[in-house]
């Protein structure tokens, strides 16, 4: 791809009830890099990663895949084969098996043979440390294990991009870890990943950029070294005040 | 006991079963009818449209408010009166279960379709999945799951109310009850116990299979 961004987006707002919830938000990500995205709640970090994958419509503003506009109308679907994206709550499909859900994508939105991409699913299991758990159904794992499985799907529709939105908010702490070693491995093998997290220690080790949103607006995009430890904006530093504890002593 | 006979003299319990064969021809095409337009109707119901919204509440409400044996009246006696259409009861039967079936079936479809989360839809999309994809392999498997126990029960009362049909002339498991016990009134007068214990168990025969089902699938589908 050369130097060309694989993802762009221009000037991005999206309302809701005439809230403005994205304002003119702008960056660009390369090939291999993984922006975090931080902010406090209701910042429009999860509204941006909809936005992306045409979950929600944007009021204004572009967003650009490879260079090619992404719209409302029929290329989303082709655009979205394209994206990976994870999300919060466990959104396996509960009436298949692990295999299944798996396999699903590939097999009807890619149309590829189901016994090689069931191959291939196997072994992705084994990476994340569920081989054993491939007929299981999602009310049989963990929140830990749904998790990984989910980003087993999506990084099997071998996405120019995968999309995580608070992928870990909903597990025990425990739990977490084993989901953010699976995203860390990935970044080391090059995915390119757009991560809203509040795990902030996990967004300074996986991070190439992190991006502060605060309002709907990016206050601050900065090398992960530089914005964990040396904030420009005051509300930034408050934003991370919030997780120090000793700083309350 | 001994009227007990009753039950089997000359051709009495072919006669049952044939009543029994009624019951079942009438239930069964009312369900079938019922859950073909109910799946329809319920597919509609799920629409925002204010208009096709009222029209189905008020459908709902009017199968659930008035009692099944008003509807076959106003259709077999008030048809005739009114507008001079002369329908068999066994048309009349089966047009107001359908009627009543559409309406009940379409609100389990409408049930099961919104019970499921949207975040079901939105990782269906998310995986690259077409509208038509998402309903076939995400949405309708699971809407099945929740309605297939609640449609066998609906099904099993559709069966049961059938035997009211005999107030419009249709000749079914009950009726053909009654006629024999009537028969007998003066041979085997304790006979009316025995004939309806003989209904009774036909109708148990006929429900308790599609319940058994119902609660296997159930069973499968949770565990």
């Amino acid at each position: 791809m050369g130097n060309a961004p694989i993802l762009e987006v221009k000037n991005l707002s999206k309302h809701f009830d005439g809230t403005g919830v994205l304002k003119d938000v702008s960056f660009a990500m390369n090939e291999g890099e993984v922006i975090v995205v931080v902010g406090p709640s209701g910042c429009g970090k999860s509204t941006l990663l909809r936005c992306i994958n045409g979950l929600e419509h944007p009021d204004g503003g572009e967003i650009l895949l490879d260079g090619k506009r992404i719209d409302s109308g029929a290329n989303l679907v082709e655009v979205r084969r394209q994206i990976g994206m994870v999300f919060q709550s466990y959104d396996l499909f509960p009436h298949m098996d692990v295999l299944g859900n798996l396999t699903l994508g590939p097999v009807q939105a890619l149309k590829r043979p189901r016994l090689e991409v069931e191959a291939e699913a196997e072994k992705a299991l084994a990476r994340v440390g569920l081989a054993d758990r491939a007929r299981a159904l999602p009310r049989q794992l963990s929140g830990g294990q749904k998790q990984r499985v989910a980003l087993v799907r999506a990084m099997l529709m071998h996405p120019r991009l995968l999309l995580l939105d608070e992928i870990t908010a909903a597990l025990d702490p425990e739990m977490v870890r084993e989901v953010l070693n699976v995203v860390l491995d990935l970044a080391r093998d090059g995915m390119t990943m757009l991560i809203v997290t509040h795990e902030m220690r996990f967004a300074e080790a996986v991070a190439d950029r992190v991006m502060f949103l605060e309002g709907g607006v990016v206050l601050e995009s900065a090398k992960p070294s530089e914005f964990f430890h040396n904030p420009r904006s005051e509300r930034a530093r408050q934003f991370l005040n919030t997780f120090e504890f000793d700083a309350v002593k | 006991m001994q009227d007990l006979a009753v039950l089997f003299k000359g051709n009495n319990f072919q006669r049952l079963l044939g009543g029994l064969g009624v019951t079942l021809k009438l239930s069964l095409l009312s369900v079938a009818l019922s859950i073909a337009l109910g799946l329809a109707v319920g597919a509609l119901m799920t629409l925002k449209n204010p208009v096709v919204r009222a029209f189905f509440r008020l459908w709902l409400e009017t199968v659930r408010i008035v009692p099944q044996l008003v509807l076959l009246f106003l259709v077999y006696f008030g048809l005739a009166k009114a507008f001079n259409i002369q329908i068999t009861g066994e048309t009349a039967a089966v047009a107001v279960f359908t009627f009543w079936g559409a309406g009940e079936m379409g609100d389990l479809v409408r049930g099961a379709i919104t019970s499921i989360p949207a975040h079901q839809r939105e990782s269906s999309a998310a995986l690259g999945l077409t509208r038509g994809q998402c309903w076939r392999f995400v949405l309708l498997p699971q809407a099945a799951r929740r309605l297939v126990p609640q449609a066998i029960n609906l099904a099993t009362r559709m069966i049961k109310t059938t035997s009211l049909v005999m107030l419009i002339g249709v000749v079914e498991v009950l009726k053909v009850g009654s006629q024999i016990i009537d028969a007998a009134r003066y041979d085997a007068p304790q006979g009316a116990i025995w004939v309806y214990a003989a209904v009774f168990f036909m109708y148990f025969i006929a429900c308790w299979p599609i319940s058994l089902v119902a609660g296997r699938l159930e069973k499968r589908w949770t565990a």
